[in-house]
Protein backbone atom coordinates (compact mmCIF):
# COMPACT_ATOMS: atom_id res chain seq x y z
CA UNK A 1 0.00 0.00 0.00
CA UNK A 2 2.47 2.63 1.24
CA UNK A 3 4.35 2.15 -2.30
CA UNK A 4 1.42 3.25 -4.23
CA UNK A 5 0.65 6.76 -2.01
CA UNK A 6 2.70 9.26 -3.55
CA UNK A 7 3.74 12.33 -1.21
CA UNK A 8 0.96 14.34 -2.22
CA UNK A 9 -1.64 17.06 0.28
CA UNK A 10 -3.87 16.58 2.23
CA UNK A 11 -2.77 13.51 4.34
CA UNK A 12 -4.73 14.20 7.41
CA UNK A 13 -7.68 15.86 5.92
CA UNK A 14 -7.87 13.36 3.48
CA UNK A 15 -11.76 12.47 2.21
CA UNK A 16 -12.77 14.87 5.06
CA UNK A 17 -16.37 15.79 4.89
CA UNK A 18 -17.85 19.85 5.92
CA UNK A 19 -20.98 18.65 7.02
CA UNK A 20 -20.51 15.53 9.12
CA UNK A 21 -18.00 12.93 10.94
CA UNK A 22 -16.29 10.84 9.00
CA UNK A 23 -17.90 7.58 10.13
CA UNK A 24 -15.68 4.25 10.76
CA UNK A 25 -16.41 2.56 8.14
CA UNK A 26 -15.90 5.94 6.05
CA UNK A 27 -12.91 6.46 7.81
CA UNK A 28 -10.94 3.11 7.27
CA UNK A 29 -12.08 3.35 3.49
CA UNK A 30 -9.88 6.40 3.11
CA UNK A 31 -6.91 5.07 5.14
CA UNK A 32 -7.41 1.52 4.95
CA UNK A 33 -7.66 -1.16 8.43
CA UNK A 34 -5.87 -0.35 11.31
CA UNK A 35 -2.32 -1.67 11.03
CA UNK A 36 -1.69 -4.61 13.44
CA UNK A 37 1.12 -4.21 16.13
CA UNK A 38 1.51 -8.19 16.57
CA UNK A 39 3.90 -11.42 16.40
CA UNK A 40 4.88 -10.33 12.53
CA UNK A 41 6.37 -7.09 13.62
CA UNK A 42 7.75 -8.89 16.72
CA UNK A 43 9.89 -10.92 14.49
CA UNK A 44 11.48 -8.00 13.12
CA UNK A 45 11.66 -6.05 16.25
CA UNK A 46 12.29 -9.10 18.31
CA UNK A 47 15.20 -8.02 21.02
CA UNK A 48 12.52 -5.23 22.44
CA UNK A 49 10.03 -7.59 23.20
CA UNK A 50 7.20 -5.22 22.98
CA UNK A 51 5.53 -5.37 20.16
CA UNK A 52 4.81 -1.58 20.50
CA UNK A 53 8.45 -0.95 20.11
CA UNK A 54 8.54 -1.44 16.32
CA UNK A 55 5.56 1.97 16.46
CA UNK A 56 7.89 3.81 18.72
CA UNK A 57 10.92 2.76 16.18
CA UNK A 58 8.77 4.44 13.13
CA UNK A 59 7.95 7.36 14.66
CA UNK A 60 11.32 8.00 15.71
CA UNK A 61 12.19 7.29 12.08
CA UNK A 62 9.56 9.71 10.68
CA UNK A 63 10.73 12.28 13.14
CA UNK A 64 7.08 13.09 14.47
CA UNK A 65 6.85 15.86 17.57
CA UNK A 66 4.01 16.67 19.54
CA UNK A 67 1.92 19.15 17.78
CA UNK A 68 0.73 21.14 20.52
CA UNK A 69 3.66 23.72 20.81
CA UNK A 70 6.41 22.40 22.49
CA UNK A 71 7.25 20.70 19.73
CA UNK A 72 8.99 17.77 22.15
CA UNK A 73 9.89 14.18 20.28
CA UNK A 74 6.81 11.90 20.44
CA UNK A 75 9.16 8.59 20.38
CA UNK A 76 11.08 10.44 23.10
CA UNK A 77 8.26 10.82 24.92
CA UNK A 78 6.29 7.19 24.42
CA UNK A 79 9.87 5.29 25.79
CA UNK A 80 10.20 7.34 28.83
CA UNK A 81 6.33 6.34 29.44
CA UNK A 82 7.39 2.84 28.37
CA UNK A 83 10.18 3.02 30.75
CA UNK A 84 8.79 4.24 33.89
CA UNK A 85 7.32 1.50 36.94
CA UNK A 86 3.04 0.87 36.25
CA UNK A 87 0.90 0.34 34.20
CA UNK A 88 0.54 3.51 31.62
CA UNK A 89 -2.38 5.17 30.50
CA UNK A 90 -2.97 7.90 27.62
CA UNK A 91 -4.57 11.12 27.56
CA UNK A 92 -5.51 12.90 23.75
CA UNK A 93 -4.94 16.31 24.28
CA UNK A 94 -7.41 18.15 22.42
CA UNK A 95 -8.49 20.91 24.82
CA UNK A 96 -6.80 23.94 22.46
CA UNK A 97 -7.07 26.51 25.01
CA UNK A 98 -4.99 29.06 22.14
CA UNK A 99 -8.12 31.26 21.02
CA UNK A 100 -7.12 31.71 17.11
CA UNK A 101 -6.30 27.64 16.36
CA UNK A 102 -9.21 25.49 15.76
CA UNK A 103 -7.28 22.68 14.60
CA UNK A 104 -7.95 20.27 17.07
CA UNK A 105 -11.55 20.84 17.48
CA UNK A 106 -11.81 20.36 13.37
CA UNK A 107 -10.12 17.10 13.87
CA UNK A 108 -12.22 15.63 16.68
CA UNK A 109 -15.20 16.63 14.58
CA UNK A 110 -14.53 16.08 11.19
CA UNK A 111 -12.35 13.12 11.33
CA UNK A 112 -12.53 12.07 14.91
CA UNK A 113 -11.52 8.20 13.99
CA UNK A 114 -8.46 9.08 12.82
CA UNK A 115 -7.27 10.44 16.33
CA UNK A 116 -8.79 7.45 17.87
CA UNK A 117 -6.85 5.24 15.89
CA UNK A 118 -3.44 7.34 17.54
CA UNK A 119 -4.70 7.14 20.43
CA UNK A 120 -5.30 3.11 20.27
CA UNK A 121 -1.96 3.34 18.81
CA UNK A 122 0.31 4.72 20.99
CA UNK A 123 -1.40 3.02 24.15
CA UNK A 124 -0.53 -0.83 22.21
CA UNK A 125 2.61 0.25 21.94
CA UNK A 126 3.31 1.81 25.27
CA UNK A 127 1.26 -0.89 27.13
CA UNK A 128 -1.68 1.20 28.01
CA UNK A 129 -5.22 -0.55 28.67
CA UNK A 130 -6.93 3.46 28.73
CA UNK A 131 -7.15 6.44 26.73
CA UNK A 132 -8.89 9.84 27.86
CA UNK A 133 -9.99 12.13 25.10
CA UNK A 134 -10.21 15.92 26.79
CA UNK A 135 -11.73 18.97 25.01
CA UNK A 136 -12.57 22.38 26.73
CA UNK A 137 -15.96 23.09 27.82
CA UNK A 138 -16.01 25.03 24.32
CA UNK A 139 -16.05 21.98 22.63
CA UNK A 140 -18.22 19.75 24.65
CA UNK A 141 -20.72 19.82 22.18
CA UNK A 142 -18.37 17.58 20.16
CA UNK A 143 -20.87 14.60 20.10
CA UNK A 144 -18.94 12.97 17.00
CA UNK A 145 -16.31 11.92 19.26
CA UNK A 146 -18.70 10.46 21.81
CA UNK A 147 -20.48 9.09 18.37
CA UNK A 148 -16.70 7.71 17.77
CA UNK A 149 -16.36 6.39 20.57
CA UNK A 150 -19.35 4.21 20.33
CA UNK A 151 -18.48 3.02 16.76
CA UNK A 152 -15.33 1.45 17.92
CA UNK A 153 -16.45 -0.75 20.43
CA UNK A 154 -17.25 -3.57 17.92
CA UNK A 155 -13.78 -3.10 16.77
CA UNK A 156 -12.90 -5.13 20.25
CA UNK A 157 -9.55 -3.26 20.67
CA UNK A 158 -8.24 -3.61 24.16
CA UNK A 159 -8.18 -0.14 24.53
CA UNK A 160 -10.79 1.71 26.74
CA UNK A 161 -11.92 5.34 25.34
CA UNK A 162 -12.93 7.42 27.60
CA UNK A 163 -13.90 11.54 26.76
CA UNK A 164 -13.62 14.33 29.51
CA UNK A 165 -14.33 17.48 29.79
CA UNK A 166 -11.87 20.18 30.87
CA UNK A 167 -12.51 23.51 32.11
CA UNK A 168 -11.63 26.66 29.83
CA UNK A 169 -8.68 28.67 30.37
CA UNK A 170 -5.17 29.06 28.04
CA UNK A 171 -3.29 27.21 30.89
CA UNK A 172 -5.71 24.15 31.66
CA UNK A 173 -4.11 22.24 28.34
CA UNK A 174 -0.56 22.34 30.18
CA UNK A 175 0.36 18.57 30.42
CA UNK A 176 1.01 18.57 34.41
CA UNK A 177 -2.57 20.97 34.23
CA UNK A 178 -4.80 18.12 32.50
CA UNK A 179 -3.00 15.79 34.63
CA UNK A 180 -3.99 17.45 38.05
CA UNK A 181 -7.71 17.49 36.62
CA UNK A 182 -8.14 14.48 35.78
CA UNK A 183 -7.09 12.98 39.36
CA UNK A 184 -9.88 15.50 40.65
CA UNK A 185 -7.51 19.15 41.02
CA UNK A 186 -8.02 22.54 39.60
CA UNK A 187 -7.14 22.21 36.04
CA UNK A 188 -3.69 24.13 37.12
CA UNK A 189 -0.37 22.95 36.53
CA UNK A 190 2.01 21.64 39.24
CA UNK A 191 5.67 21.49 40.17
CA UNK A 192 8.08 18.86 38.50
CA UNK A 193 8.88 16.04 39.50
CA UNK A 194 7.30 14.20 39.01
CA UNK A 195 6.46 14.80 35.41
CA UNK A 196 3.25 13.29 33.79
CA UNK A 197 5.44 10.59 32.13
CA UNK A 198 6.32 9.25 35.49
CA UNK A 199 3.29 9.87 37.42
CA UNK A 200 0.64 11.18 36.35
CA UNK A 201 -3.10 10.35 36.02
CA UNK A 202 -3.88 7.56 39.32
CA UNK A 203 -0.37 7.83 39.40
CA UNK A 204 0.48 5.81 36.36
CA UNK A 205 3.03 6.81 33.39
CA UNK A 206 0.81 8.96 31.29
CA UNK A 207 1.47 10.09 27.89
CA UNK A 208 0.01 13.16 27.06
CA UNK A 209 -0.44 14.29 23.37
CA UNK A 210 -2.07 16.50 21.45
CA UNK A 211 -4.62 15.22 19.64
CA UNK A 212 -2.97 16.30 16.01
CA UNK A 213 0.13 14.34 17.12
CA UNK A 214 -1.75 11.02 17.10
CA UNK A 215 -3.21 11.46 14.14
CA UNK A 216 -0.02 11.45 12.37
CA UNK A 217 0.59 8.51 14.40
CA UNK A 218 -2.07 7.29 12.53
CA UNK A 219 -0.87 7.48 9.27
CA UNK A 220 2.67 7.13 10.13
CA UNK A 221 1.84 3.24 11.57
CA UNK A 222 -0.02 2.30 8.15
CA UNK A 223 2.65 4.25 5.58
CA UNK A 224 5.21 4.18 7.43
CA UNK A 225 8.17 6.58 7.94
CA UNK A 226 9.95 6.91 4.52
CA UNK A 227 6.57 7.64 3.47
CA UNK A 228 5.64 10.06 5.86
CA UNK A 229 9.07 12.00 5.35
CA UNK A 230 8.38 12.05 1.52
CA UNK A 231 6.90 15.62 2.87
CA UNK A 232 8.14 18.19 4.97
CA UNK A 233 12.08 19.34 5.74
CA UNK A 234 14.79 16.79 6.61
CA UNK A 235 14.77 18.34 10.17
CA UNK A 236 10.74 19.00 10.23
CA UNK A 237 9.61 16.17 8.12
CA UNK A 238 5.63 15.68 7.42
CA UNK A 239 3.22 18.12 6.92
CA UNK A 240 0.80 20.19 9.82
CA UNK A 241 -2.18 21.87 10.16
CA UNK A 242 -2.24 25.68 10.82
CA UNK A 243 -5.15 27.87 11.18
CA UNK A 244 -5.10 30.85 9.44
CA UNK A 245 -7.05 33.88 10.16
CA UNK A 246 -6.80 37.63 9.54
CA UNK A 247 -8.10 39.54 6.12
CA UNK A 248 -7.93 36.95 4.08
CA UNK A 249 -10.43 35.67 1.27
CA UNK A 250 -10.67 31.93 3.27
CA UNK A 251 -9.82 31.73 6.86
CA UNK A 252 -9.57 28.55 8.11
CA UNK A 253 -7.31 25.15 9.13
CA UNK A 254 -5.43 24.38 6.33
CA UNK A 255 -3.01 21.18 5.93
CA UNK A 256 0.60 22.24 4.67
CA UNK A 257 4.04 20.65 4.13
CA UNK A 258 6.29 21.84 6.76
CA UNK A 259 8.72 24.43 4.91
CA UNK A 260 5.78 25.69 2.61
CA UNK A 261 6.09 29.06 2.55
CA UNK A 262 3.56 31.90 3.92
CA UNK A 263 2.58 33.21 0.60
CA UNK A 264 1.84 30.13 -0.79
CA UNK A 265 0.01 29.09 2.15
CA UNK A 266 -2.10 32.66 1.49
CA UNK A 267 -2.71 32.05 -2.07
CA UNK A 268 -4.25 28.80 -1.30
CA UNK A 269 -6.47 31.07 1.10
CA UNK A 270 -7.83 32.56 -1.93
CA UNK A 271 -5.19 35.66 -1.12
CA UNK A 272 -5.33 38.74 0.96
CA UNK A 273 -8.38 40.95 1.10
CA UNK A 274 -6.43 43.71 3.02
CA UNK A 275 -2.99 45.38 3.36
CA UNK A 276 -1.42 42.99 6.01
CA UNK A 277 1.11 44.79 8.94
CA UNK A 278 2.45 41.79 10.49
CA UNK A 279 1.83 38.19 11.02
CA UNK A 280 1.80 36.60 14.53
CA UNK A 281 3.05 32.63 14.43
CA UNK A 282 3.00 29.89 16.70
CA UNK A 283 -0.23 31.60 19.24
CA UNK A 284 -1.09 34.54 21.08
CA UNK A 285 2.09 33.32 23.33
CA UNK A 286 3.80 32.92 19.81
CA UNK A 287 5.99 36.03 17.49
CA UNK A 288 5.03 38.85 15.20
CA UNK A 289 6.91 38.50 12.30
CA UNK A 290 7.03 41.74 10.08
CA UNK A 291 4.67 41.78 6.97
CA UNK A 292 7.66 43.03 5.03
CA UNK A 293 9.48 39.93 5.88
CA UNK A 294 6.99 37.42 5.72
CA UNK A 295 6.15 36.56 2.04
CA UNK A 296 9.49 34.47 2.27
CA UNK A 297 9.26 33.18 5.28
CA UNK A 298 8.73 29.34 5.03
CA UNK A 299 6.90 27.26 7.78
CA UNK A 300 9.37 25.49 9.30
CA UNK A 301 10.87 25.63 12.73
CA UNK A 302 14.66 26.03 11.05
CA UNK A 303 13.36 28.57 9.08
CA UNK A 304 11.12 30.36 11.42
CA UNK A 305 14.29 30.19 14.17
CA UNK A 306 16.14 33.61 13.01
CA UNK A 307 12.79 35.01 13.58
CA UNK A 308 12.58 33.49 17.13
CA UNK A 309 9.66 31.75 16.09
CA UNK A 310 8.20 28.63 16.12
CA UNK A 311 5.55 26.73 14.14
CA UNK A 312 3.95 25.93 17.38
CA UNK A 313 0.08 24.72 17.40
CA UNK A 314 0.22 26.13 14.10
CA UNK A 315 -1.44 29.64 14.47
CA UNK A 316 -0.71 32.02 11.46
CA UNK A 317 -2.62 35.20 12.67
CA UNK A 318 -2.18 38.04 10.27
CA UNK A 319 -3.04 41.60 11.41
CA UNK A 320 -3.98 44.47 8.72
CA UNK A 321 -2.10 47.01 8.14
CA UNK A 322 -5.35 49.18 9.76
CA UNK A 323 -5.34 48.16 12.67
CA UNK A 324 -2.53 49.19 15.52
CA UNK A 325 0.09 46.57 16.39
CA UNK A 326 0.63 48.37 20.13
CA UNK A 327 -2.71 48.44 20.88
CA UNK A 328 -3.29 44.85 19.94
CA UNK A 329 -0.15 43.51 21.36
CA UNK A 330 -1.50 45.59 24.29
CA UNK A 331 -4.61 43.53 24.64
CA UNK A 332 -3.26 40.22 23.95
CA UNK A 333 -0.24 40.95 26.50
CA UNK A 334 -3.28 42.02 28.86
CA UNK A 335 -5.00 38.40 28.27
CA UNK A 336 -2.43 36.39 28.63
CA UNK A 337 -1.35 38.13 31.86
CA UNK A 338 -4.91 37.43 33.07
CA UNK A 339 -4.05 33.63 32.05
CA UNK A 340 -1.98 33.45 34.34
CA UNK A 341 -2.90 30.42 36.80
CA UNK A 342 -2.35 32.55 39.71
CA UNK A 343 0.34 29.57 41.34
CA UNK A 344 3.96 31.48 40.65
CA UNK A 345 4.73 34.63 42.26
CA UNK A 346 6.61 35.64 39.43
CA UNK A 347 4.48 34.95 36.44
CA UNK A 348 1.61 36.83 38.67
CA UNK A 349 3.47 39.76 39.54
CA UNK A 350 5.92 39.96 36.35
CA UNK A 351 2.84 39.51 33.37
CA UNK A 352 0.97 41.76 35.28
CA UNK A 353 4.08 44.41 34.97
CA UNK A 354 4.56 43.72 31.92
CA UNK A 355 0.98 44.24 30.72
CA UNK A 356 0.73 47.33 32.56
CA UNK A 357 3.99 49.01 31.11
CA UNK A 358 3.12 47.98 27.73
CA UNK A 359 -0.16 49.41 28.17
CA UNK A 360 1.38 52.55 29.76
CA UNK A 361 3.82 52.81 26.39
CA UNK A 362 0.44 52.76 24.20
CA UNK A 363 -0.88 55.37 25.95
CA UNK A 364 2.29 57.60 26.17
CA UNK A 365 1.87 57.59 29.80
CA UNK A 366 5.29 55.81 30.18
CA UNK A 367 7.68 58.00 30.44
CA UNK A 368 11.18 57.97 29.61
CA UNK A 369 13.36 54.82 30.73
CA UNK A 370 10.14 52.32 30.10
CA UNK A 371 11.44 50.19 26.92
CA UNK A 372 14.65 49.34 29.86
CA UNK A 373 11.80 48.85 32.56
CA UNK A 374 10.32 46.47 29.75
CA UNK A 375 13.48 44.85 29.57
CA UNK A 376 14.09 44.20 32.93
CA UNK A 377 10.59 43.05 33.68
CA UNK A 378 11.00 40.44 31.05
CA UNK A 379 14.16 39.06 32.40
CA UNK A 380 12.78 39.05 35.85
CA UNK A 381 9.92 36.97 34.62
CA UNK A 382 11.13 34.47 32.06
CA UNK A 383 11.63 30.92 33.28
CA UNK A 384 10.41 31.60 36.70
CA UNK A 385 7.16 29.57 36.62
CA UNK A 386 6.07 26.28 36.79
CA UNK A 387 4.83 26.31 33.40
CA UNK A 388 6.02 28.00 30.77
CA UNK A 389 3.01 30.37 30.49
CA UNK A 390 5.53 33.76 31.43
CA UNK A 391 7.93 32.42 28.47
CA UNK A 392 5.64 32.32 25.83
CA UNK A 393 3.77 35.75 27.21
CA UNK A 394 7.13 37.80 27.07
CA UNK A 395 7.91 36.54 23.84
CA UNK A 396 4.87 38.05 22.19
CA UNK A 397 6.45 41.19 24.01
CA UNK A 398 9.72 41.15 22.82
CA UNK A 399 9.09 40.32 19.39
CA UNK A 400 6.72 43.29 19.34
CA UNK A 401 9.41 45.82 20.25
CA UNK A 402 11.42 44.34 17.36
CA UNK A 403 8.85 44.51 14.76
CA UNK A 404 6.90 47.38 16.08
CA UNK A 405 9.75 49.67 17.24
CA UNK A 406 8.61 52.56 15.19
CA UNK A 407 5.08 52.40 16.19
CA UNK A 408 5.88 52.25 19.57
CA UNK A 409 7.74 54.89 19.79
CA UNK A 410 5.09 56.99 18.17
CA UNK A 411 2.86 55.63 20.93
CA UNK A 412 5.45 56.39 23.80
CA UNK A 413 5.80 59.98 22.16
CA UNK A 414 2.59 61.00 21.25
CA UNK A 415 0.09 58.41 22.98
CA UNK A 416 -2.79 56.76 21.35
CA UNK A 417 -2.93 57.02 17.66
CA UNK A 418 -6.21 57.12 15.31
CA UNK A 419 -6.10 53.53 14.64
CA UNK A 420 -5.74 52.35 18.63
CA UNK A 421 -9.80 52.90 18.86
CA UNK A 422 -10.19 50.41 16.06
CA UNK A 423 -12.04 47.73 16.60
CA UNK A 424 -9.63 44.51 17.89
CA UNK A 425 -8.36 42.25 15.05
CA UNK A 426 -7.20 39.24 17.18
CA UNK A 427 -10.25 37.77 18.49
CA UNK A 428 -10.15 36.52 22.54
CA UNK A 429 -12.34 33.99 23.66
CA UNK A 430 -15.78 34.25 25.05
CA UNK A 431 -14.90 32.55 28.47
CA UNK A 432 -12.08 34.60 29.37
CA UNK A 433 -14.40 37.23 30.53
CA UNK A 434 -16.52 34.98 32.57
CA UNK A 435 -12.81 33.44 34.31
CA UNK A 436 -11.69 36.81 35.22
CA UNK A 437 -13.35 37.24 38.24
CA UNK A 438 -12.46 33.89 39.79
CA UNK A 439 -8.77 34.45 38.71
CA UNK A 440 -8.49 37.46 40.03
CA UNK A 441 -10.06 36.39 43.42
CA UNK A 442 -6.93 33.60 43.26
CA UNK A 443 -4.46 35.86 42.63
CA UNK A 444 -5.16 38.34 45.37
CA UNK A 445 -3.05 36.66 47.33
CA UNK A 446 0.23 36.53 45.93
CA UNK A 447 0.42 39.90 44.45
CA UNK A 448 3.48 41.85 46.42
CA UNK A 449 3.94 45.64 46.60
CA UNK A 450 7.36 46.78 45.06
CA UNK A 451 10.92 45.78 46.92
CA UNK A 452 11.26 49.08 48.58
CA UNK A 453 7.90 48.44 50.61
CA UNK A 454 9.07 45.42 51.50
CA UNK A 455 12.90 46.58 52.71
CA UNK A 456 11.03 49.36 54.82
CA UNK A 457 8.65 46.91 56.62
CA UNK A 458 11.66 44.82 57.33
CA UNK A 459 13.61 47.34 58.88
CA UNK B 1 27.59 14.67 43.85
CA UNK B 2 26.94 18.35 43.60
CA UNK B 3 23.52 19.83 44.75
CA UNK B 4 22.28 23.06 44.45
CA UNK B 5 19.08 24.96 45.31
CA UNK B 6 15.62 24.52 43.34
CA UNK B 7 12.58 26.87 44.58
CA UNK B 8 9.23 24.95 43.67
CA UNK B 9 7.45 28.42 42.35
CA UNK B 10 3.95 27.39 42.97
CA UNK B 11 5.28 26.50 46.91
CA UNK B 12 6.66 30.00 47.62
CA UNK B 13 5.04 32.58 49.11
CA UNK B 14 7.69 35.62 49.21
CA UNK B 15 8.85 35.37 52.99
CA UNK B 16 12.24 35.61 52.14
CA UNK B 17 13.87 33.73 54.63
CA UNK B 18 16.12 32.10 52.01
CA UNK B 19 17.36 34.77 50.62
CA UNK B 20 18.82 36.14 54.31
CA UNK B 21 20.12 32.38 55.03
CA UNK B 22 22.01 31.97 51.55
CA UNK B 23 22.91 35.16 50.00
CA UNK B 24 25.37 33.17 48.02
CA UNK B 25 22.86 31.67 45.80
CA UNK B 26 19.80 33.20 46.13
CA UNK B 27 18.26 37.08 45.07
CA UNK B 28 14.90 38.36 45.92
CA UNK B 29 12.96 40.09 42.61
CA UNK B 30 11.01 43.33 42.59
CA UNK B 31 8.05 41.16 44.30
CA UNK B 32 10.06 39.72 46.68
CA UNK B 33 10.45 36.05 45.34
CA UNK B 34 13.37 34.50 45.24
CA UNK B 35 16.00 34.63 42.24
CA UNK B 36 17.79 31.29 42.15
CA UNK B 37 20.92 30.97 41.37
CA UNK B 38 21.33 27.49 39.88
CA UNK B 39 24.87 26.67 39.87
CA UNK B 40 26.04 23.67 41.92
CA UNK B 41 26.54 23.95 45.79
CA UNK B 42 29.88 24.47 47.18
CA UNK B 43 30.87 22.11 50.09
CA UNK B 44 30.66 24.84 52.88
CA UNK B 45 27.40 26.35 51.44
CA UNK B 46 25.93 23.14 52.11
CA UNK B 47 25.00 23.63 55.58
CA UNK B 48 23.46 26.56 55.20
CA UNK B 49 21.18 25.73 52.04
CA UNK B 50 19.94 22.80 54.34
CA UNK B 51 19.26 25.89 56.68
CA UNK B 52 17.74 27.65 54.24
CA UNK B 53 15.19 25.10 53.38
CA UNK B 54 14.12 23.51 56.80
CA UNK B 55 13.58 27.71 57.33
CA UNK B 56 11.37 28.14 54.49
CA UNK B 57 7.58 28.38 55.63
CA UNK B 58 5.99 26.64 52.83
CA UNK B 59 8.92 24.50 52.40
CA UNK B 60 8.92 25.78 48.70
CA UNK B 61 13.24 25.65 48.76
CA UNK B 62 14.42 22.08 48.24
CA UNK B 63 18.21 20.81 47.55
CA UNK B 64 18.48 18.79 44.29
CA UNK B 65 20.44 16.13 43.92
CA UNK B 66 22.58 16.24 40.76
CA UNK B 67 21.65 14.38 37.78
CA UNK B 68 17.28 14.18 39.02
CA UNK B 69 14.58 15.48 36.83
CA UNK B 70 13.55 18.73 38.03
CA UNK B 71 11.78 20.05 34.87
CA UNK B 72 12.34 19.65 31.04
CA UNK B 73 13.95 23.43 30.52
CA UNK B 74 12.85 26.69 30.44
CA UNK B 75 12.98 29.51 27.72
CA UNK B 76 12.57 28.83 23.51
CA UNK B 77 15.42 25.69 23.79
CA UNK B 78 14.47 22.35 22.80
CA UNK B 79 13.60 20.51 25.97
CA UNK B 80 16.15 17.39 26.03
CA UNK B 81 15.02 13.98 26.13
CA UNK B 82 14.14 12.43 29.16
CA UNK B 83 17.06 9.42 29.24
CA UNK B 84 16.01 6.13 31.10
CA UNK B 85 18.07 6.30 33.58
CA UNK B 86 16.91 9.72 34.74
CA UNK B 87 13.36 8.83 34.60
CA UNK B 88 13.70 5.66 36.77
CA UNK B 89 15.87 7.61 38.99
CA UNK B 90 13.76 8.79 42.12
CA UNK B 91 15.18 12.51 43.98
CA UNK B 92 16.91 11.82 46.42
CA UNK B 93 15.38 13.33 49.59
CA UNK B 94 17.62 15.79 51.14
CA UNK B 95 15.64 16.98 53.52
CA UNK B 96 12.06 15.01 54.02
CA UNK B 97 9.36 17.20 52.46
CA UNK B 98 7.20 18.13 55.82
CA UNK B 99 3.41 19.04 54.45
CA UNK B 100 0.93 21.25 56.35
CA UNK B 101 -0.38 18.41 58.07
CA UNK B 102 2.61 17.20 59.74
CA UNK B 103 2.96 20.32 61.17
CA UNK B 104 -0.27 20.24 63.07
CA UNK B 105 0.21 17.01 64.31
Amino acid sequence: MSATMTATLPRLLLGIDSERALSLEDHLAVHGPMPVLDAGTRRRFGRHGNPGGALVQEIERAGLRGRGGASFPTASKMRAVMAAAGKPIVVVNATEGEPASVKDRLLLQSLPHLVLDGAVLAAKAIGAEEAIVCVCETNADLHSVQRAIGERRCLREGVQLQFSVVPNGYISGQESALVHHLNGGPALPTFAPPMPFQRGVQGRPTLVSNAETLAHMAIIARQGAEWYRQLGTPTQPGSALVTLSGPIAHPGVYEIEHGASISSLIDAAGGLSATVRAVLIGGYAGTWIDARAMHGVALSDEHLAPFGASVGTGVIALLSAEACPVAETARLMRWLADQSAGQCGPCVNGLHAIASTFAQVATGSAGAGAAQNLARLISLTRGRGACRHPDGAVRLVQSAAQVFGEELANHAAHGSCAACGRHAEMPLPAWSNDAREDRTRRTRGLARSSSKLRVGARA
Amino acid sequence: MSRRVVVNPIACEAHGMCAELLPERIALDDWGYPIVDGRPLSAEMIEHARRAAEACPTFALLIQADGTPIRASSGASQPAPPTVRNVRRRPEPVIRRQTRSDLRR
